[in-house]
């Protein structure tokens, strides 16, 4: 670690500190109805809405209409994806005249923006039209998060209400968290990235001419567009020459601010967040790396709020930045290392005072080591899933703390609003343990906990390892499977295990050199990305909704404080524990041996 | 189910507008503005015509000019529609060869360089299309510029000075050197 990388993150906790309580006491509002100006300004538009939609907005739901009524209008979704990307060679704003997306892309990517996975097995800027950017894969940015944050939301009503049969109302809760959070901050925050540099309009690709002509290898096709290969399977090349670049253009920022504050991570451009066009500078990359954080963080706050007691929320809070602190550290500390590979043919890593040094493989100079560290982290332990450095390029165990991020279930910060439910879920967990440790019924802000509790948190636990590891199985065993691997050794197996881990969790970064845009991956990914989601969401709400129908029980000197340090430690080793004890045998298998051959 | 449909399906329409269609075009206006030159792509245009964008990365392999980042983009190095890294590990053989042959373009085109050579110069960038790199692979390349060039040392070590931008904020980021901006720069020397 650099003094600029601990600076970094010093600032960095210190802002994103200072902007989680008074986001978090906003929502509050909202959710609970008592933000009477912003309610009160947007009120005739709720209710022109609510009219249209023959919603009433007073009328609550229970646990299962609510879960149905999310369902329902995620599949829409899944839907509106789908076709958009099917028909939009005949649909407008295609200036590029993109063709058609294939049957299983369009399946997989359909399914991956509703689930706030946002994996990408296309490329931006040579795949979509921008009306499928903006009105398919930017509006699901919008409801994929707003559909985690009533979640969440819902499942704080379930310990904040008591012998209470609902737990809201699904449509009002997804207009107010749109209208009135997502949708604002978006607004001010994509003007922002525009100021820095990135781009904003529906200008056809440009072409200019460059300073050098660029002279290069292109490959052969033969009559079919398939690249021809040689008898060694190395690829027939023609030298050829080209005088221009052609510049990408389309309405980048808009779909750029939703992307980062709704942890959804899906790039308008194949590289994401590292593409110029997107996170054209540094100051731009700091805040975006503080809105991955800034709602899941909020929410903790929320929660508290909500509950009627600060302190548990605070709680939930330095349990996640004491654990992103750890994970911070080691990412940057390994990529700072760099490559002894490297070294070796006499490469300068070090830092000095002209360069940051180490891997720079994959990375960008504005950002360096301490940026691109920092940000792998965060985007790994939020579902995010933006990157602004490719994983894939990654020092072993500097790749492998990305990988575990996402493998403790997306709960330290997290998606936004699965961060937070699925952390309570784990708080549920340690109380459990706890309880069985002293011997008396679990209880948990003011409601026991039991035996259909404790089934559905088993079922939201394990279900994503499930996934995951099942996922990985087939695929290093099917032939299809291995095809996609880009590096040879134990960095192929990294690369299918990333992908499972990244899908199941609905993070979408990527070991991005596997092959993915085939049937078998386009198949097998959205499969692991929809039960991640919904395998989570729907045992969730009926968690939520059997709490709100318990009483509440009184604090007694029996009662176990969940807002102390012990709770703090219990609840990060619950996690820890769950995350380690799943995965370490197929951890072993990549990253861990990896990094005993670089550096024998 | 049935009273679900109606709420699911006209929210749904009527929110897709307003976040995908109103939201968007909103911002459009706003950009076209409030920061018309960034909305449409930082373009450099030189007698007017534009020759690159300030924000995305050229590839260059004459001597006469500063090299950038290597671009692991395809078929061709700094390709503006095909984004990407090389996504390869430290442990690819692949990379390994890469970076070597880079070092031996590099060597062949300045033998006499003794300086070591900083890693940004050997290996690919993340988008593939890196506008930057660090002052320490400005500095390798800057005698050999002058060599070519016939120049003096001063002249181009004050071009490179001119297009050093530090961290941002004095906080932000690494300090970086545009390298189209330079060698544009290096160009206008009559």
């Amino acid at each position: 670690m650099t003094p600029h990388e601990w600076f970094l993150l010093g600032l960095y906790l210190v802002v994103l500190l200072a902007l989680v309580k008074p986001v978090g006491t906003y929502i509050a509002g909202v959710m609970e109805g008592r933000q009477t100006l912003v309610l009160r300004l947007g009120g005739p538009i709720e209710n022109v809405l609510y009219r249209i939609c023959g919603v009433r907005k007073d009328e609550e739901m229970g646990w299962l209409h609510y879960a149905l009524a999310i369902l329902l209008f995620n599949l829409l979704g899944v839907l509106a994806v789908y076709a958009l990307q099917r028909l939009q060679l005949w649909l407008p704003l295609n200036p590029q005249a993109m063709a058609n997306v294939s049957v299983d892309s369009s399946f997989n990517t359909a399914i991956s923006f509703p689930t706030n996975t946002n994996w990408q097995g296309y490329s931006g800027e040579s795949t979509m039209s921008y009306l499928t950017q903006m009105l398919g894969l930017a509006v699901q940015n919008f409801f994929s998060a707003a559909t985690g944050i009533i979640v969440a939301i819902a499942l704080i009503r379930g310990f904040a209400r008591h012998t209470a049969k609902t737990i809201g109302n699904a449509w009002v809760d997804l207009t107010r968290i749109t209208l009135y959070v997502l949708l604002p901050i978006s607004l001010v925050y994509a003007v922002f990235l525009i100021g820095q540099g990135s781009i904003q309009n529906f200008d056809a690709y440009k072409d200019v001419t460059t300073v050098e002509v660029t002279k290069y290898n292109n490959p052969k096709m033969d009559a079919n567009g398939q690249a021809l290969k040689d008898s060694k399977g190395n690829a027939v090349t023609e030298p050829a020459t080209t005088p221009t670049q052609t510049l990408p253009m389309g309405p980048t920022a808009s779909q750029e601010a939703i992307k980062m504050l709704g942890t959804n991570g899906g790039g308008f451009f194949n590289a994401n967040s590292a593409h110029p066009y997107e996170n054209p500078t540094p100051l731009a990359n700091f805040i975006q790396m503080l809105s991955i954080f800034l709602i899941p963080g909020a929410l903790c706050i929320t929660f508290g709020r909500m509950v009627g007691d600060m302190r548990q929320g605070w709680a939930i809070l330095t349990a996640m930045t004491l654990m992103f602190v750890v994970m911070a550290v080691a990412t940057m500390y390994f990529e700072q290392q760099g490559s002894p590979f490297l070294s070796k043919l006499g490469v300068d890593q070090t830092l000095t005072a002209l360069q940051p040094g180490g891997n720079m493989e994959g990375k960008e100079t504005r950002f360096g080591i301490a940026d691109s560290g920092l940000f792998a982290t965060i985007t790994t332990l939020a579902s995010c899933g933006a990157v602004n450095a490719m994983h894939d390029s990654f020092t072993p165990l500097g790749g492998f703390v990305p990988l575990w991020n996402m493998m403790l279930g997306e709960v330290v910060f997290g998606g936004v609003g699965s961060g937070l439910y699925g952390m309570l879920i784990f708080a549920i967990m340690a109380v459990f343990i706890a309880g069985l440790m002293i011997g008396r019924t679990p209880e948990y802000i003011g409601k026991k906990i039991e035996a259909f509790d404790m089934k559905m948190v088993s079922i939201a636990i394990l279900v994503t390892p499930l996934l995951v590891l099942a996922g990985t199985a087939i695929a290093v065993m099917a032939a299809d499977g291995i095809a996609g691997i880009a590096n040879p050794g134990a960095h192929g197996f990294s690369e299918i295990l990333y992908a499972f881990t990244s899908a199941a969790n609905n993070n979408g970064s990527a070991f991005a050199g596997l092959s993915a845009n085939t049937p078998f991956y386009n198949v097998m990914l959205g499969t692991a990305m929809w039960f991640g989601r919904f395998g989570v969401i729907v045992p969730v709400l009926a968690i939520a909704g059997s709490l709100a129908a318990k009483k509440r029980i009184t604090v007694t000197a029996g009662t176990m404080p969940t807002h102390g340090p012990l709770f703090v430690i219990l609840l990060i080793g619950t996690v820890v524990l769950v995350g380690a004890l799943n995965y370490v045998p197929a951890l072993a298998l990549g990253p861990v041996v990896e990094h005993l051959i670089l550096w024998r | 189910m049935k009273t679900l449909f109606r709420p699911a399906i006209s929210l749904f329409i009527l929110l897709s507008l307003i976040t995908g269609i109103a939201y968007p075009l909103l911002v459009t206006g706003i950009g076209k503005a409030v920061f018309p030159d960034q909305a449409g792509g930082s373009l450099i245009v030189k007698s007017g015509k534009p020759v690159g964008s300030k924000l995305i990365g050229q590839n260059f392999s004459d001597p006469r000019y500063f090299w950038g980042r290597p671009s692991a983009t395809s078929p061709q190095p700094y390709n503006g529609t095909a984004s990407s890294g090389s996504n390869q590990g430290p442990l690819n053989p692949a990379l390994t060869d890469a970076v070597k042959g880079r070092i031996d373009a590099l060597k062949a085109a300045d033998p006499d360089n003794t300086l070591p050579i900083p890693v940004d110069l050997v290996t690919a960038s993340g988008s593939g299309l890196d506008p930057q790199i660090s002052p320490a692979a400005a500095a390798y390349q800057a005698a050999r510029v002058t060599r070519v060039r016939h120049l003096d040392r001063g002249v181009v070590e004050k071009l490179v000075a001119e297009h050093t931008e530090g961290r941002q904020w004095s906080v932000f980021g690494e300090e970086r050197v545009n390298v189209l901006q330079l060698n544009l720069a290096l160009d206008e020397i009559r």
